[in-house]
């Protein structure tokens, strides 16, 4: 059984491909003493600077190699581990290559792109290695369906319950049947919970209504939407982690584009101007 | 006086009809005399729509009528149409009551008309014009019916359906979809059915679509209502329709009254006819059902092969060219012949009888092997079954030491421990001499095992002693093993059934030849599961080493076949042999580390009781998700669908989870696969990876959907167009990557459609570079593929 996370895959392997690389590339720069000060224009600045349009050509092929589900041989998960430590990578080779050399232009723009797509990979990679296992605590063996048909019944019952006591109660029980959402917006799902959800509601309502001791009946009621409560917290909070699975890759993936169509216009008007 | 014909033919039903379209082309004088107003009535009565299979496939069709598996219409059109083309003399309404034989003439009289003269008589009137009726008062009332035509004929009724074989299960799923169904069985389980129809019919009980009675039976009919006796006493069940399902009998009293003798006063007994269908009354040829051959191929060939007898042409069965075919490899030899040596020289084909024989060996390969070309090897995954005719064969008994061999000689087997538990072999085989051997598929030995006697004694017999000498006692030879051999006993247990409890007293011991088992202990009142034991180990033996009460309860986790062995033959075994008592005492000490270790880790038990429940037990090859690494991209089913026509095998989210192991709903590849036990074209097969995968000969009939416990098998239409990705991306062409195919797939099943759906299936990536595209495509490394064997190490990480 290979389970292994894409960290430790293969005892580090792209690690130790990845540090090799900054190493390489840190002493050179280093050891290297170039006419003025350090940029793109020497010959380690040109070398770097290949260096990181091949890799950031590379990382975006990810993409397509994910999808190219026949013709490869070999696991996904083997790309994935050399995507993270070479992106990694790729953050001090092409810093390297700008030579610290920063302003309002093009080559810039590039960079901080750069930034913002290997910051957002780090953000999915702090997902990836921390939500799964968020969902499945979370989940307790129970999938969502179960827990939607769990809440069916519960309603089921909350109605007849609510039958044998006063209007009030059976309008905010009503409310609850009726109203309550799980997931509704983006902010909402993301967010995780529901402020205004109308089971919380009928749960207070119930809960203050029995000032002197609940009957039966209410106490019936109370337990009913105490535990429709909580399979609510849950779903809704397994929907909330599965957009996080997925929401950073909604700005990793199109700031890769952006950032692909800059290093074009970068290598064009650096060979323009030469 | 009127004219006496060659050959009168009683009953037109496939082989009457095909006996008179030969006759015809022959030019013959012939009738052919039908009961009704149409021709073959049997199949007429089927179920509208019923498809109609062409079993066995592999005996040639040899008929002047057109026939091959397809919807009952257009069968019956096609006969129609062959009798229409022949020019056959056909005289239907005519209800033959009699025959009687005078100076080698006869006189068939029939009902209200004119009697026929002929020379011979061909009886092909099958069973079903004897159809069994309810024996209780009321039988005959208008509204109780013993057929129907067309379920879809009702509507809004409450239909009572009294059977418990296929017909009465068809008859009453297909009634239930617009009526409400009660069916009625005499027994307490539905035992008679086919498989699939078995599970058809259980299906329908526990989604409450059909109710049934068990252990009933019909004592009172009245008018709108039906009494029944029951264990809890009588009960009264208003209706508005019964229909009666009770099967069939031969029409004994009629064939009787023609001279015809039958062997046994049993009321299912067949009357014996000769190798060219004639019966005692020389002239009066049997055919088809009434002569033991249900199937209608068989029969349509018996037509045409009865006139060819009653011309005086003494020709081969239809399937001799194909045995002369299969025998060619082992020179130029007679068919008869080689059969005759089969039954002389393999004991365990002896018992069978000669159409027997021939079908076995229609469904065998014959392997003409020179010295040294191997058999198959170690760890290869067939299952078929090896006879030796001619030569020798020797086993590498020892991995290590392929020089170790023990040989067989002429008319011994081997293969059967493959076929027995469902795994990898165990041997190399090879051919010590040049050698002629038989390989004969799984279907067909299990058949062969199931009835015929001799074989399964024979089969269990030296399967007990090899098992024995394999797994339990190696190196040993057969002499010193004959006592242990000769008082082990065959056990099987289902599922959950125990093998021995805790505390019991222990004075035998398993060796676990099918099924795995779990260990588990009662601690605080608890069981706790210690262990999975996967076949081809052993259980209870400590029980005996230390002469103390079960240590722990031994349970079956899908069903077991063990062989039993006595306290007394085993340790008078260790007592006499050095090796095997050292093996056995440091298995002893190996398990009671290892129980001493899981009790501390209940954690690991509870995986292992959950795989177990999971039914991942019987599972070769399962696909298993590491919950603390998926995150949830479907990636597994976009490879699956991309690498197989759009439909994905897997359904990642469905299936129950427990710790962090999660068992998607995905082929588990069993041992003893469900889905093979009831394909009509034999389309499922075991790859020699292991890999059950369905062929393109699948008639989409649904069985193997229904028959699979863990509903892994989609009926799926044909996939839809595909371009490439850029196709997709830019001009939004055909489906993109993993996404499904538009066209419907759901889980109906096939058969009638006019689309044909056929069974789709995890097939492991059979013949795809690099193996199982679901976990090549797992990004996270969540995705594993496991076998039983993996269980332990797997319940260790104990996350």
């Amino acid at each position: 059984m290979a389970h292994e996370s894409i960290l430790i895959y293969r005892k580090f392997r792209y690690l130790k491909w990845a540090l090799l690389l900054v190493a390489i590339s840190s002493v050179l720069y280093i050891a290297h003493a170039p006419v003025g000060s350090p940029n793109g224009g020497t010959w380690l600045g040109y070398t770097l600077g290949t260096i990181s349009a091949g890799l950031m050509v590379w990382l975006a092929w990810f993409g397509i190699r994910k999808r190219s589900y026949k013709g490869s041989s070999g696991r996904l998960e083997d790309w994935l581990s050399a995507h993270v430590y070479l992106g990694l990578a790729l953050l001090i080779v092409a810093t390297l290559h700008s030579g610290f050399q920063f302003g309002w232009n093009i080559h810039t723009l590039l960079y901080a792109l750069m930034m913002g797509v290997a910051l957002s990979g780090a953000v999915g990679l702090y997902f990836y290695s921390r939500f799964p296992r968020l969902l499945s605590q979370n989940r307790g063996g129970l999938s969502a369906e179960v827990m939607l048909s769990q809440i069916a019944d519960l309603d089921r019952d909350i109605r007849t319950l609510a039958m044998t006591l006063d209007d009030q109660t059976n309008n905010v029980v009503y409310e609850s049947i009726k109203n309550t959402r799980i997931g509704n917006d983006f902010l909402r799902q993301l967010s995780g919970t529901d402020p205004q959800c109308p089971t919380s509601a009928a749960r207070h309502y119930v809960e203050r209504a029995g000032g002197q001791g609940l009957s039966t009946a209410r106490r019936d009621l109370l337990a009913r939407l105490v535990k429709k409560e909580g399979l609510l917290r849950r779903l809704r909070r397994d929907i909330q982690l599965r957009l996080g699975l997925q929401v950073w890759l909604y700005v990793h993936v199109p700031l890769t584009f952006a950032m692909l169509a800059a290093l074009i216009a970068h290598v064009v008007t650096v060979f323009y101007y030469w | 006086m009127p004219e006496i014909v060659k050959v009168a033919i009683v009953g037109s039903g496939p082989a009457g009809a095909s006996a008179a379209a030969h006759a015809a082309k022959l030019g013959m004088a012939h009738v052919l005399l039908e009961r009704t107003d149409h021709a073959s009535d049997t199949i007429y009565k089927y179920q509208k729509g019923k498809f109609v299979m062409a079993t066995p496939d592999i005996l040639p069709l040899r008929s002047d009528l057109q026939f091959q598996a397809g919807k009952r219409e257009v069968i019956l059109g096609a006969w129609d149409q062959g009798l229409e083309d022949h020019q056959v003399n056909i005289r239907f309404n005519a209800d033959v009551e009699a025959i009687s034989n005078k100076d080698g003439v006869f006189t068939l009289s029939i009902r209200g008309g004119d009697p026929v003269l002929a020379e011979n008589v061909v009886l092909s009137i099958g069973l079903q014009g004897n159809i069994n009726k309810l024996r209780c008062k009321g039988a005959d009332l208008p509204f109780v019916q013993y057929q129907l035509d067309d379920p879809d004929e009702y509507e809004a009724e409450t239909i009572v359906v009294i059977g418990a074989g296929d017909a009465a299960i068809e008859n009453a799923v297909a009634l239930s979809r617009l009526n409400t169904v009660i069916i009625i069985n005499r027994r307490g389980e539905f035992a008679r059915a086919k498989q699939s129809n078995l599970s058809l019919i259980t299906d329908a009980i526990s989604r409450g679509d059909v109710q049934c009675y068990y252990n009933a039976s019909p004592s009172l009919i009245e008018p709108g209502m039906i009494v029944l006796e029951t264990e809890d006493g009588e009960a009264k069940v208003p209706c508005d329709r019964i229909i009666a399902r009770l099967g069939a009998s031969p029409p004994r009293k009629f064939v009787e009254s023609c001279g015809i003798e039958f062997p046994s006063s049993d009321a299912g007994a067949l009357p014996e006819v000769s190798e060219t269908y004639e019966s005692n009354v020389p002239g009066l040829y049997i055919i088809g059902a009434l002569g033991g051959y249900p199937l209608i191929k068989q029969a349509l060939n018996q037509g045409y092969e009865v006139v060819e007898y009653i011309a005086g042409n003494a020709i081969a069965p239809a399937d001799q060219p194909i045995l002369e075919e299969r025998f060619s490899g082992m020179g130029d030899v007679k068919v008869n012949e080689v059969l005759a040596a089969i039954r002389k020289s393999i004991p365990i084909f002896a018992g069978l009888n000669p159409l027997l024989l021939r079908e076995t060996m229609l469904e065998s390969k014959v392997h003409v092997l020179k010295e040294g070309e191997i058999v198959f090897q170690r760890n290869d995954y067939s299952d078929t079954f090896f006879t030796v005719f001619r030569g020798t064969v020797g086993i590498q008994i020892n991995p290590a030491d392929p020089t170790q061999m023990v040989t067989l000689g002429e008319g011994e087997f081997f293969g059967e421990m493959g076929l027995i538990s469902g795994r990898r072999r165990t041997a190399t085989v090879v051919a010590a001499v040049d050698c002629v051997l038989f390989e004969t598929t799984r279907r067909t030995m299990l058949k062969l095992i199931q009835s015929v006697d001799d074989v399964r004694r024979a089969m269990d017999k030296t399967a007990i002693l090899r098992q024995v000498q394999m797994y339990l006692t190696p190196g040993v030879p057969a002499e010193d093993l004959q006592s242990l051999v000769e008082t082990a006993e065959i056990h099987r247990f289902k599922a959950g059934e125990v093998l021995f409890e805790e505390g019991d007293e222990g004075d035998h011991m398993h060796l676990i030849r099918a099924g795995s088992c779990t260990i588990s202990k009662r601690i605080g009142g608890k069981d706790v599961v210690l262990n999975y034991v996967p076949s081809g180990n052993y259980v209870g033996e400590m029980a005996l080493l230390s002469d103390m009460p079960r240590s722990a309860t031994v349970r079956a986790a899908h069903n077991v076949e063990s062989i039993c062995i006595t306290g007394q033959s085993f340790k008078a075994l260790m007592q006499s042999n050095e090796s095997v008592r050292t093996a056995v005492e440091s298995k002893f000490r190996e398990r009671i580390r290892s129980n001493e270790q899981m009790e501390g880790r209940p954690e690991a038990g509870n995986i292992i009781q959950f795989l177990v429940e999971q039914g991942v037990g019987e599972g070769t090859d399962v696909l298993l998700i590491d919950e603390s690494l998926c995150v949830h991209c479907d990636n597994c089913e976009k490879a699956c669908a991309e690498t197989h026509d759009g439909i994905s095998r897997l359904d990642r989210g469905a299936g129950p989870s427990f710790a962090t192991i999660h068992v998607p709903t995905s082929c588990r590849h069993c041992q003893h696969p469900h889905c093979m036990a009831d394909c009509p074209p034999n389309a499922i097969h075991r790859a020699p990876d292991g890999e059950v995968f369905i062929d393109d000969s699948c008639i989409g009939c649904g069985n193997c959907q229904r028959n699979c416990p863990y509903g892994v098998i989609q009926m799926a239409s044909p996939p839809e167009e595909k371009f490439d990705l850029f196709g997709w991306l830019m001009f939004g062409k055909g489906p993109g990557p993993g996404d499904k195919t538009h066209l419907s797939n759901d889980k109906s099943t096939g058969a009638g459609g006019d689309v044909i759906k056929r069974a789709v299936k995890c097939d492991m990536c059979k013949g795809i570079d690099g193996g199982a595209a679901c976990v090549r495509a797992c990004p996270t490394g969540a995705a594993a593929r496991v076998s039983p064997e993996d269980f332990m190490s797997l319940a260790m990480l104990g996350r």
